[in-house]
């Protein structure tokens, strides 16, 4: 009975230490990819990062240098479309669903579809404005990789927003009211306001998720291997230039993807840093 | 309605200079001063109401959005549907000369859904079976045992991850890991594992489903462990407390108390990274191969419905070919719609209480 007992015991302690070790192995294991995955970008980008990178526009095939001035614009013209197209659209819905929705079907409708739109994948949305902007233009261009790309941000630019302002407490809304604020002044510059530093980081994490998408661009901005910033052109963008010349098969064009790479990786987790920043310090916390 | 008129006494509210004109203003019978500058500054019923409805219409607009992009893909793919009905997700090619299977071969017009839908299945669940249980340990890891210093940085650090654009994932893979499972792996996997017919040596590049099942689980990996980490921090802490009170070990106060109270969040969490692998695109794209077979062998190359659209949309060579890619992209529509639907009614039922309440 008491060795049954004892055994039991150890065989218990010993399932609990197993679990403990295979629960750090897996956490080691994932951060591996991670660690291995930046390492790799910032050895092999930093390598072949120069300042022909951001200044000069590719090169014929053959030749050596060049770089991706036309990318780097090109990505920053869709991004501002988009985000045109999208934050307005995405603060609206974020504002009706806190302020005026709260607690109602159709609210709960609006953001259970946000959360099923963020999971549609890109390539599709890609479909979806080849659809409406590309067939009826008749050509390829970046008004429709916009179009795209601003889909896209409007379901998380408006989740963070409708977050963000239901932090903003009762009472400072109320304060508003009864001074005799009208309703939609109360909430453009006192609700609104107290929250923009969570909007504007929720806005950059949508920026900056759309900023690597390269699915919904290959037929809709198509890419350029020249100058353009016009809208009814194809036009060059980083994401879409990294696959073109990861998929080449010369040495050269493989070392500008890696550098283009690394610029794009810097750009999101600086911004993805900024938003855990604010969401973790409790800007917002200091209002209430 | 009534005039809105001061209750203080006149001499008292008006400041000493204008109050000869005031007096005269007020034998006239006009309107008090607080309503004359009520009215100055308009009526704001007419301005509220219009803010709202502009409010309501940009929340309105994500499900014009949905409905939208539903109506595009079913009007250019009806050239196609047309053509096969549901013949386009099973049908299968016999060629005539070698008599081999055939699937898809724009050129000759033979239009076939299955290899791609198999690649997409094939990878997606490969993936799924390679990240679940390590994003479970990560969540069960992060939430009852780590130390406080390291939560916070590790959380962030699998956050990131889920941060990085495929692309970049793809590129790795493309130039680090494929090669990596070239040399090292696949030989192991076919002298190990060949017996089973998963895994056969026929085919040199490295690329095929293990590659895009390696570089989807890193992919989808943080989605479920933070989903899983959300479930498991909303379980109460009453539940903790009472199975070890009554004798049990960690691991079994996690097993019984938290991962049996968190199970339906953590399907939700599984079936949110489904739908993510599902619809990946660039880096499966990248690494599968994008030859439209059906092998058994899990080294072969593949492709998927994702990785065709986005390899052969911007070159298609005729209408149809074009109204089919839209049809796959349709079937990919509809897919992860449902299982993004499902999944995130199974996350909120655990985090909000009554599924009831969840639509």
């Amino acid at each position: 009975m008491r060795t049954e007992f004892k055994l039991r015991a150890s065989f218990r302690a010993f399932t609990d230490h197993a679990a403990t070790a295979l629960a750090v192995l897996s956490t080691l294991l994932v951060v591996t990819p991670l660690v291995v995955i930046f390492g790799y970008l910032i050895f092999k980008g930093f390598s072949s990062l120069n300042f022909a990178f951001f200044t000069k526009v590719p090169v014929p095939v053959g030749e050596t240098g060049g770089g991706m001035a036309n990318a780097i614009v090109g990505s920053a013209v869709l991004l501002g479309l988009a985000s045109l197209i999208g934050i307005p659209l995405g603060i609206g819905g974020g504002i009706y669903l806190a302020e005026f929705g709260r607690g109602t079907k159709m609210a709960y409708a609006i953001r259970f579809t946000a959360d099923v739109l963020n999971g549609v994948p890109s390539i599709v949305m890609g479909l979806a404005a080849f659809s409406l902007v590309v067939v009826p233009q008749g050509h390829f261009s970046a008004m429709a990789g916009g179009v795209a790309l601003g889909i896209m941000m409007v379901p998380t630019v408006c989740r963070t927003t409708e977050e963000m302002l239901l932090m903003v407490p009762h009472a400072i809304r109320e304060a508003a009211l009864g001074l005799g604020v009208p309703n939609w002044r109360s909430v453009l510059s006192i609700t609104v306001k107290t929250a923009s530093p969570g909007i504007i980081t929720g806005c950059m994490l949508a920026f900056a998720r759309v900023a690597g998408e390269t699915a919904p661009l290959l037929f809709t901005a198509l890419g350029n291997q020249f100058w353009s910033t016009s809208l009814n052109e194809p036009i060059a963008a980083l994401p879409l230039q990294i696959y073109v010349y990861a998929l080449s098969p010369y040495d050269d064009w493989h070392r500008l993807a890696w550098a283009g790479a690394l610029v794009l990786i810097v750009l999101i987790v600086l911004s993805v840093s900024l938003v855990r920043y604010v969401t973790s310090r409790g800007v917002l916390k200091g209002n209430s | 309605m009534p005039e809105i008129r001061l209750s203080q006494p006149k001499p008292q509210s008006e400041p000493p200079p204008p109050a000869g004109k005031n007096t005269t203003e007020a034998s006239k019978v006009s309107p008090s001063a607080i309503r004359k500058f009520l009215l100055s500054r308009g009526n704001s019923a007419m301005a509220d109401r219009s803010f709202q409805y502009l409010m309501s219409l940009c929340a309105f607009s994500i499900f014009g959005i949905v409905i939208l992009i539903f109506v595009e893909l079913i009007g250019r793919s009806q050239m196609a549907w047309n053509e096969f009905h549901f013949k386009f997700f099973y049908k299968i090619y016999v060629d005539s000369f070698s008599h081999s299977f055939l699937f898809w071969d724009p050129v000759n017009s033979h239009f076939s859904a299955l290899p791609f839908i198999y690649g997409t299945l094939v990878s997606s669940f490969l993936a799924l079976a390679l990240a679940v249980p390590l994003a479970v340990g990560v969540a069960v890891f992060l939430t009852e045992m780590c130390p406080g210093i390291l939560r916070g940085p590790l959380a962030f650090l699998t956050e990131l991850l889920a941060a990085i654009p495929s692309i970049v994932y793809g590129l790795w893979a493309m130039y680090v890991l494929v090669p990596l499972l070239r040399e090292h792996v696949n030989p192991l996997l076919i002298s190990s594992l060949g017996w089973t017919g998963f895994f056969t040596d026929d085919n040199p590049t490295g690329l095929g489903f293990v590659a895009a099942a390696i570089i989807l689980a890193i992919m989808i990996l943080p989605i479920i462990s933070s989903l899983t980490r959300e479930v498991m921090t909303a379980v109460p802490h009453s539940q903790r407390e009472a199975v070890l009170a009554l004798g049990a070990t960690r691991w079994e106060m996690i097993r019984m108390g938290v991962l049996r109270n968190a199970r339906i969040g953590i399907v939700g969490g599984i079936i949110l990274g489904l739908g993510r692998a599902l619809g990946e695109t660039m880096a499966v794209t990248m690494v599968i191969g994008n030859s439209p077979e059906i092998h058994k062998s899990l080294l072969s190359n593949g492709s998927s419905m994702a990785a065709v659209i986005a390899n052969e949309f911007a070159e298609a060579t005729s209408d149809m070919h074009r109204s089919a890619l839209i049809e796959i992209g349709l079937a990919l529509f509809i897919v992860t719609v449902i299982v993004n639907a499902l999944a995130r009614l199974l996350v909120w039922a655990v985090t909000r209480g009554a599924p009831a309440d969840a639509h």
